[in-house]
């Protein structure tokens, strides 16, 4: 009678209720169909600088394949701490506020583990990275969603927080350049939420993984504002940037006492991110410019392309400043973006996300990535072009 | 370096109205700029970057390294542009180290290049001696892979 067992029932009730990420139900869809132009990829096209392949091929022959210190190798972080001053603008003591973990979304799930007790609230922007929300769930908290608008290039200002807000609030997540909407916040967009912040006495987690990612202007953190850092644990990692996605590196800088009950949760669940992997990002922070310079300067000859595309098909496109993605509104189309994004799929077999995967508001728009060839790109505009003569 | 040049220089065949999105810049002044570096023989010319393995040609590239003597007057450069001149040599440069010029040579066969070498380019005066290697085949050529593993590995569709 094995069919009268129901496991649904004995599962975590957080983890039952919560539904499976909208990008995994299109991915399911897409991976049957053949030919398709994805501008649905996440992740760079570009390969893993070669120099760093080459290192890690390296680190394996020498037999760098043990256990590393829980922190990661002090010599990644002396790397990081360096990088992160020199890139983001705040100092971070390589021996104790520098952690290395599997990938930024680790780095995530840490950090609301240490700092949420049960009914904590957190305050995120939506559209947003898919994991933020079951992250904030899985950790107890109470998510408040701040919906971001295309109106104001989908900014966070002082005055959405404050609408939201309440005494039981104690986080405040952030992700600029960010995914989906290629939204980036100036100095002064950010001295604003850091006014904010510190009035109402919260903590910050920054996840910043297309930092180096902006096309019009130099990024600015929200760490290396003026009271920041001591309240701030700031993420990044060697996904984007470098495109290492498949290594799974990222790192947290903060604090002491964060990074402390960070690793404590990291020790005994993780215990250390990959050797080899961490080796690669010594190797890649190494000499960084060049290669990430050559990204950068196609992405943007990319997101200018597609941003005159989309404009001259008539599709209302906020400009992205940053990352790899443009987020057009399909609201002339009548579809919604799920019905939408499927029947671009069928029709004209090209992939895009429905906005709705990134958050409710995200309804009305699709992601673009264009994390792609510029002959995708080109093709993929094309095709969306004379799908939306048809509609 | 220039982006466009940079663009072109991946792609030649890149249309105006593509570059001109790329760059953000209006067609027109997209043309402009190229005939201005055509003008001024900045932009050499166009051609198609061939896996020319693949070509059931009779064609063989010799590299050969030339050891030269400067002329009393225009140093290298004399004796270089004379040798650069035969169109068997299809590349020349002047470089540092145990031999002063390096040419990329092409013919028919082994033995014309080999002909080209002793009748024509030894003779020469002010060549010293040559050594000629040839090419047995070409694994990357102006920063293009000749044998591309095309497969993306990446997920259709990622978050």
């Amino acid at each position: 009678m094995n069919g009268s067992l129901s496991l649904r029932n004995r599962l975590n009730r957080t983890v039952r209720d919560i539904p499976r990420s909208g990008i995994r139900d299109f991915f399911d869809i897409v991976s049957t169909m053949r030919d398709v132009i994805s501008l649905g990829i996440g992740e760079p096209d570009f390969d893993t600088p070669w120099h760093v392949r080459e290192s890690t091929v390296f680190a394996l022959e020498r037999g760098t394949t043990h256990y590393t210190s829980n922190l990661g190798y002090i010599e990644l972080r002396r790397a990081l701490s360096a990088y992160v001053a020199k890139t983001f603008g705040a100092e971070y003591n390589p021996e104790t506020e520098v952690l290395v973990t599997v990938g930024v979304s680790e780095a995530l799930d840490l950090a609301l583990r240490a700092l949420v007790n049960a009914g904590d609230e957190v305050l995120y922007h939506e559209p947003c990275y898919v994991s933020y929300r079951a992250a904030i769930l899985f950790a107890q908290g109470v998510p408040l969603t701040v919906e971001t608008h295309a109106s104001n290039g989908f900014r966070l200002s002082r005055s959405m927080l404050e609408a939201k807000a309440t005494p039981r609030t104690k986080v405040l997540m952030l992700n600029f350049p960010n995914n989906p909407t290629g939204a980036v916040m100036s100095r002064a967009d950010l001295e604003e939420v850091a006014a904010f912040v510190r009035e109402r006495d919260l903590i910050v987690i920054t996840d910043e993984i297309y930092g180096e990612l902006t096309y019009d202007g130099p990024h600015t953190s929200i760490v290396s504002l003026p009271g920041l850092r001591e309240r701030t644990l700031f993420f990044h990692g060697f996904s984007k940037a470098w495109a290492m996605t498949g290594f799974r590196l990222g790192y947290a800088c903060g604090p002491a006492e964060l990074i402390e009950a960070m690793m404590k949760i990291h020790q005994y669940t993780m215990l250390c991110a990959s050797s080899l992997s961490q080796k690669a990002a010594i190797e890649a922070l190494a000499r960084p410019n060049a290669d990430v310079t050559e990204m950068l300067d196609e992405y943007r000859r990319r997101r200018n392309f597609i941003a005159a595309a989309l404009a001259d098909m008539g599709l209302e496109c906020h400009r992205p400043l940053g990352a790899f993605y443009a987020f057009p509104s399909i609201g002339r189309l009548g579809m919604a973006s799920h019905e939408l994004a499927l029947a671009l799929l069928r029709e004209e077999k090209v992939a895009v996300v429905p906005g709705t995967a990134f958050g409710a508001c995200g309804e009305g728009f699709v992601r673009c990535a264009y994390a792609t060839s510029m002959e995708n790109i080109k093709e993929a505009m094309n095709r969306l072009r004379r799908f939306i003569s048809r509609h | 370096m220039d982006e466009l040049l940079r663009i072109l220089r991946a792609n030649a065949l890149e249309s105006r109205q593509d570059l001109a999105r790329m760059l953000n810049l209006t067609e027109q002044e997209v043309e402009r700029r190229i005939a201005d570096y055509e003008q001024k023989g900045i932009i050499r010319g166009y051609q198609a970057i061939l896996n020319e393995d693949e070509l059931e040609e009779n064609k063989v590239t010799a590299v050969i390294e030339v050891r030269i003597t400067p002329q009393r007057e225009g140093g290298f450069d004399t004796i270089a542009q004379r040798i650069s001149r035969f169109p068997e040599v299809r590349s020349a440069y002047l470089v540092s180290g145990a031999y002063d010029l390096l040419l990329f040579v092409e013919g028919p066969t082994l033995r014309e290049v080999a002909a080209f070498v002793s009748e024509r380019l030894s003779p020469l005066e002010g060549v010293i001696s040559t050594s000629t290697h040839f090419m047995l085949k070409t694994y990357k050529r102006w920063g293009v892979m000749m044998r591309q593993e095309t497969s993306d590995e990446r997920l259709t569709v990622s978050p």
